[in-house]
């Protein structure tokens, strides 16, 4: 299959656009507007509140992800560490803002935007982690240097993000690091010993680590009937709104799970319960297909990387990502309790859609730099 | 897995050997996880989309039954004694509330409920199974409805709703008679699983007419369905189905002489019955004092139920039906039915010297000067004991037995009632069986006279005297659609009839123990028997003063025309002091049935000395207890039903207390209290001089 981000040989279309990704380019737009048509059945037929802030922030966003794409890989190498010890500062402001405040705050109003500096950390702690294994020497690969500062890299975010507290953000952090360190090349048995220590810090973790709230989530997550009115209210009304779509679901603006409030937050967590009750399997089939169009140009970028940095940073991005698509889709589908995880470019939100156009900026960058630099196989 | 081991031997080339590798297997399990998600959506909306499509329309779509209009009760000209009123209520669901307490009183604020109310409306609620409705208030104005309609998204489990609810326009006087309604009870919903029965606002007949013709009364629910919020609002109406009214039960009781009669009851104690002679028609079956069957739909309140409870008049027993008296002297003209048939000739006179011995022991007329030579009709109008004493040692218990049986003493009539008591006519058989104890003179003589054993209702009386009057077996009937009974029976030969009328006619148009029973009008006559009960022995009252249940019944039976019945009936008033608390009852019931206007003129008399009618004094009545009462009240037994197993219980008890005196003989008690202005006759100075 030929690559849309070649450089096409055709003088009809100019080249400045006949060089952008256009496999990942045309999904994502329809991926969008489908979310924008979404957002206007769950306003209840209306362009606001939802379905216009949702296409402007999109635009916004889509010319930063267009600059982000354009920044040389010295620049971003160099301003890799610096971004990582601003974000890092900024969740520590959050923390003491929340403190001071009274009660937990996950945002900073910057005045013009309300930013969630977790969100910002996801894609950081992948370019820090990128940006470290390219420097390391290759035969340190399995040495515990290897191990050492990329745990704290990921832990010292992840321990802020758990203290606002959101478990969500704070797994997504880490398995963004994560993939990052499997693509690096980390021996296997680590993973292995990780998964090892993890099934067994679970429980505990559950038990004193896990607010009260959260714990109830996870139980409800394993038999939902067991309180239909409470918890496990929201799981059930998701299920109802999926299943009782069909095939090809009841009809745009017919929803009456979302229009009639019983299914909570229509317009982010379960946005894509919403578009299942109106669109049916075919709409789900539809925004899945998106999704794997994505997430496999995103793929592609990687392994076409010439260097290490732009490999891992684009397999990383490519798996944070596939992270917050999984996870809600596990969630909206009860298979996995409920985190609070919005559904890349169909929920409602700013601070998600942010995240996830600079991983897809960052492809982007990536991407570029494949093109103008030939794979050279031996580069470090 | 090939890094395993050769950490020393890591070159860039094996790096990016395991990076095309672990991103091949990362990608694998990410498209893996890609097809998981698809197969289990395709799942929920293909496999279980049967499931989910019925619970998403359960969630979306509420469907609420209509309560049915209750059919209405009508008299015998189809005037309502049951009707219904549209109006707004608020029910609550225990099931459906976060905090049945805070929403109760916060209903309790904006309905301004009383105190009391509120806490009945607490103990319910904690008394109750969830699933069934309890209601708040109905007869709602709007401005009350809509302050707790704008409210239902913070009140959950409140059903505010238009609807219709039960009204008994004369109130306490049809309380017995047409019983109440009430919400289902826990065990009614057992048997039957009606969800109609847990529907808000809808409610069951508890007691009487209501419970009896439930089934016929109750009607189709109507059905409405609703688009719901998940928060309860309704976003448009689907679909109504009307309700179908249930249909009408019309009875053979006339509204306004059962309202009358019971109004004159007044402030005593008892019961009317009036017969339609030529049908079997029950006109009228007051007991009085009652309740409201008004107030008592919403559920008996502690306050009231105290207040009737402690009452020893009970208002809650129904005693046409379960009141049973002794029926003294009222028996005698069946006893003299039972001497013409054993053919003794109604002209043979017996000497009255005020007592008759026999054997050892001398029983006592209740005139202890005598009657003199006394003849069958002289033994009924002046209620000559020892001429009956005289004749019934000579025809022996079982004639008279038989008689009274068949004039309905004992008897238990086809009725549509939710219970009736048949009382006891005693002979040797019944007292050996019973009592294991020879039947004795004595007993004879107590039940000639309609004392010891014996026990009747006044439904009874009331029967017993139509046939006597019509000389036919006249089966009582309720309902306009039971067809009349027993008038082709010949009970009684038509020469022993008119015998039996004339010296009944005498006790009030003559020289009687009835003198002031006349009725005001000069072509109709009454004809009728005075009786009084006694039911302590006489050390312990002399019946007229004193202790108020130690008093007298007071009780009379009666028919008129006297030459032509066309009504029969009786008056039984409980410790009335004699048979002078009962007859003028029956003559005012009498003159109303003939002449309401002038019937009305003397009861308004009679209710301003009594402080307003029934319904007026339960009301002041109900205000003063609660005054005073009102923070010390028991609360009511939860089950409706219970409260009635406790009154029947009561009533039966209550009926034996006459038996204790009913192993030695009776002495009667003068006829007629002597109460108003005598008739001057001979009898009465008989009478006064016989006063102790």
């Amino acid at each position: 299959m030929s690559r849309f981000g070649e450089p096409a040989n055709t003088s009809l279309i100019p080249a400045p656009i006949a060089r952008q990704p256009w496999g990942m380019l045309i999904p994502l737009f329809l991926l969008v507007m489908f979310g924008a048509a979404v957002l206007f059945s769950a306003a209840g037929g209306a362009m606001q509140p939802f379905a216009s802030s949702h296409l402007i922030r999109f635009a916004v966003f889509m010319v930063m992800a267009a600059i982000i794409a354009s920044l040389p890989q010295p620049f971003v190498k160099l301003m890799t560490y610096p971004a990582y010890v601003v974000v890092l500062l900024l969740l520590l402001a959050v923390e003491i803002v929340g403190a001071i405040g009274g009660g937990s705050q996950r945002w900073l109003d910057l005045g013009f935007m309300r930013l969630q500096p977790s969100e910002i950390m996801k894609p950081i702690v992948v370019l820090a982690l990128a940006r470290f294994f390219s420097s390391l020497p290759p035969g340190m690969v399995g040495s515990w240097q290897a191990l050492a500062l990329p745990g704290v890299l990921i832990g010292l975010p992840m321990a802020l993000v758990l203290m606002q507290p959101d478990l969500g953000t704070s797994l997504a952090v880490a398995f963004g690091g994560a993939v990052v360190m499997l693509l690096a090349g980390l021996p296997i048995r680590w993973f292995a010993a990780g998964g090892v220590v993890a099934a067994v810090a679970a429980p505990i973790a559950f038990f004193f680590g896990l607010q009260d709230y959260q714990q109830r989530r996870v139980t409800t997550f394993l038999d939902p009937e067991s309180d239909p009115l409470g918890a496990g209210y929201h799981i059930t009304q998701s299920k109802i709104a999926i299943g009782s779509g069909g095939i090809t679901g009841k009809g745009f603006n017919q929803g009456s799970q979302s229009h009639l409030n019983y299914l909570p937050e229509p317009h982010t967590d379960f946005v894509f319960s919403t578009m299942a009750e109106e669109w049916g399997l075919i709409g789900g089939l539809f925004v899945m297909a998106m999704f794997a169009l994505i997430l496999r140009w995103g793929w592609r970028v990687a392994t076409a990387s010439n260097d290490r940095f732009s490999m891992l940073l684009a397999g990383g991005a490519t798996a944070t990502i596939f992270f917050y698509i999984a996870i809600n889709l596990m969630m909206v589908m009860g298979l996995a309790p409920v985190v609070g995880i919005p559904l890349p470019w169909m929920s409602h939100g700013g601070s998600s859609m942010l995240t996830n156009m600079i991983c897809i900026g960052l492809l982007m960058m990536v991407n570029r730099w494949n093109r103008t630099a030939p794979r050279r196989g031996l580069s470090g | 897995m090939a890094l395993r081991g050769a950490r020393s031997t890591l070159n860039p080339t094996k790096l990016k050997n395991a990076f095309d590798r672990r991103s091949f297997v990362v990608s694998t399990a990410m498209g893996g996880i890609g097809v998981l998600l698809a197969a289990r959506m395709a799942y929920l909306s293909i496999g279980e989309n049967e499931k989910y499509r019925t619970e998403a329309e359960s969630n979306r779509v509420n469907l609420t039954l209509i309560p049915p209009r209750r059919g209405w009760i009508l008299d015998r000209n189809g005037a309502p004694l049951a009707s219904n009123r549209a109006d707004f209520r608020v029910d609550i669901i225990p099931e459906r509330m976060n905090n049945p307490n805070a929403t109760i009183e916060q209903l309790g604020d904006l309905l301004g409920l009383e105190a009391d109310r509120i806490n009945d409306i607490k103990s319910k609620v904690e008394g109750s199974r969830g699933f069934r409705p309890i209601e708040v208030a109905s007869g709602l104005d709007y401005q009350d409805f809509a302050a707790v309609s704008v409210r239902l998204p913070d009140l959950p489990g409140v059903v505010p709703q238009r609807g219709f609810s039960r009204y008994y326009p004369t109130g306490p006087t049809v309380g017995h008679l047409i019983g109440y309604v009430g919400p289902a009870s826990a065990e009614e919903y057992e048997l039957d699983r009606n969800p109609l029965l847990i529907t808000p606002g809808y409610k069951i007949g508890k007691d009487g007419m209501e419970k009896q013709f439930e089934q016929t009364l109750r009607g189709v629910p109507g059905a409405r369905r609703v688009e719901v919020t998940a928060s309860g609002r309704i976003v448009r109406d689907l679909e109504t189905r009307e309700d179908i009214q249930g249909n009408a039960v019309r009875l053979t009781i006339d509204g306004p002489l059962q309202d009358y009669a019971a109004r004159r009851i007044g402030l005593e104690s008892g019961s009317v019955v009036v017969m339609d002679c030529r049908t079997g028609d029950l006109l009228c079956m007051a007991s009085m004092p009652s309740f409201d069957p008004n107030s008592f739909s919403a559920g008996i309140g502690s306050i009231e139920y105290s207040m009737l409870r402690e009452d020893e008049r009970v208002p809650l027993r129904n005693k046409v039906l379960k009141g049973l008296y002794p029926p003294g002297s009222t028996v005698k003209p069946m006893v003299s039915m039972a001497f013409l048939k054993e053919g003794i000739d109604p002209e043979e006179t017996v000497f009255c010297g005020g007592g008759l011995r026999v054997g050892n022991r001398v029983f006592r007329c209740w005139n202890r000067r005598g009657h003199g030579q006394v003849n069958m009709a002289k033994g009924i109008y002046q209620s000559c004991d020892v001429y009956f004493y005289h004749l019934a040692q000579r025809i022996g218990m079982d004639p008279i037995a038989e008689m009274n049986r068949r004039c309905g003493l004992g008897e238990e009539f086809p009725l549509p009632v939710t219970s009736q008591f048949y009382g006891t006519v005693p002979d040797p058989e019944w007292k050996l069986s019973k009592f294991g104890r020879e039947w004795q003179a004595f007993d004879t003589v107590n039940a000639t006279i309609g004392q010891g054993y014996m026990l009747a209702s006044p439904l009874q009386l009331a029967v017993s005297a139509a046939r006597v009057a019509t000389g036919r077996h006249v089966m009582p009937r309720l309902t306009k659609d039971t067809p009349p009974k027993g008038f082709d029976q010949v009970d009684f030969p038509p020469e022993h009839v008119a015998y039996v009328r004339q010296a009944m006619s005498d006790v009030v148009n003559g020289p009687g123990t009835a003198g002031r029973g006349r009725l005001p009008f000069d072509d109709i006559l009454m004809a009728g028997k005075t009786g009084t009960a006694q039911v302590v022995s006489l050390n312990i009252s002399d019946g007229k003063s004193g202790p108020w249940k130690y008093r007298d019944h007071g009780l009379f039976t009666f028919f008129a025309p006297f030459d032509n019945p066309r009504y029969a009936g009786a008056v039984v008033i409980e410790h009335g002091g004699g048979s002078g608390a009962a007859y003028p009852i029956a003559r005012d019931v009498m003159t109303f049935l003939f002449d309401p206007q002038q019937g009305l003129e003397k009861l308004r008399a009679l209710e301003m000395q009594w402080g307003g009618n029934a319904q007026d004094r339960l009301s002041a009545k109900y205000a003063a207890y609660a005054e005073a009462r009102g923070e010390i009240v028991s609360p009511p037994p939860r089950r409706d039903e219970d409260i009635f197993a406790r009154v029947e219980a009561e009533a039966r008890s209550a009926a034996a207390q006459s038996e204790e005196i009913a192993d030695k003989a009776v002495t009667p008690r003068p006829e007629a209290a002597p109460t108003g202005e005598p008739r001057p006759s001979p009898i009465e100075l008989i009478r006064n001089e016989a006063q102790p």
